[in-house]
């Protein structure tokens, strides 16, 4: 059971993530630490991620693809600013070309990740920053596109299964 | 690549911009609330707040040029009047980026409550 909270900061062009998790952090970590791991969560089921390389250590780079229910591959990177396992993780995150390489002109978000210990379990809060406003309107503009497209799918197995 | 990827111009990126630079002080959020039924005026507003009617006209002309209130004159005032269509627009967008989280994070607990269930006790 996790409990998780949201804060929007239009001002600061933040998000704020707060997760309640029953698991210490170092399993918590593993979540990010293992790319396998990384892999189940991080892609919605229609735009399962892969990751080709991933380098957790500071200046680490990691790159991902996701493959859509078309074939369509959208590339991404990650660069790792400071690292302290099984504490924080700052990271860079953006949007690539098909060969991996960073695409000039895209959102680049930094986000970072803390666990915190509490009875039973730690706490995961998560800050993703946007650079401008502009950039918040693209990443939702293609995460919509990929939100959509797996409740379109869920449908349709849903009505296959009959 | 990524499909549904539709162009932004630049008008809407100033658009954007001024709305949330507008929306990101509390004493215009503040007027923004007390403006909704249009009833007040600028003057009228002011005496809610410990600053200067001219400072407020200057927060009214900041909500005003990002749209998210309509001035209307009557006699010698100008009464101050929220839209609620704009204030609505600026909500949504940051609502869908609270969507894609809140689907993120729930597979990011599946993820855990599996491999925490799958340990050795």
């Amino acid at each position: 059971m996790s409990v998780t909270d949201i804060h929007k900061d239009p001002g600061q062009l933040t998000m704020t993530v707060v997760t309640e998790l029953d698991a210490p952090p170092d399993r918590a970590w593993q979540l990010w630490a293992d790319p396998r791991k990384l892999e189940r969560w991080w892609g919605p089921p229609t735009y399962p991620a892969t990751f080709v390389d991933h380098d957790l250590t500071p200046g680490g780079r990691c790159s991902y693809y996701m493959t859509g229910p078309g074939g369509d591959r959208p590339h991404g990177w990650w660069r790792i600013v400071a690292v302290d396992a099984p504490h924080s993780l700052e990271l860079e995150d953006g949007f690539a070309d098909e060969h991996g390489a960073p695409s000039d002109g895209m959102p680049v978000m930094v986000m970072r990740v803390e666990f915190t210990d509490r009875p039973g379990g730690c706490t995961m809060t998560l800050v993703t920053r946007y650079a401008s406003l502009a950039d918040m309107e693209r990443v939702i503009e293609m995460g919509m596109e990929e939100g959509i497209r797996s409740a379109v799918d869920q449908i349709d197995g849903i009505l296959a299964g009959d | 690549m990524v499909v549904g990827f539709s162009d932004r111009t630049d008008i809407d990126e100033a658009w954007a911009d001024l709305v949330f630079g507008a929306l990101a002080d509390r004493t215009r959020r503040d007027i923004l609330r007390r403006s909704m039924d249009g009833a007040l005026s600028v003057s009228a507003l002011a005496r809610n707040y410990e600053m200067s009617v001219t400072a407020v006209q200057k927060h009214v002309a900041v909500l005003d040029r990002a749209g998210l209130v309509a001035k209307r004159r009557r006699g010698r005032e100008q009464l101050v009047r929220t839209d609620v269509d704009a204030i609505h627009a600026a909500q949504q967008l940051l609502d869908r980026i609270e969507v894609l989280w809140r689907d993120r994070i729930d597979r990011f607990t599946d993820v855990l409550d599996e491999t925490t269930e799958g340990a050795a006790p």
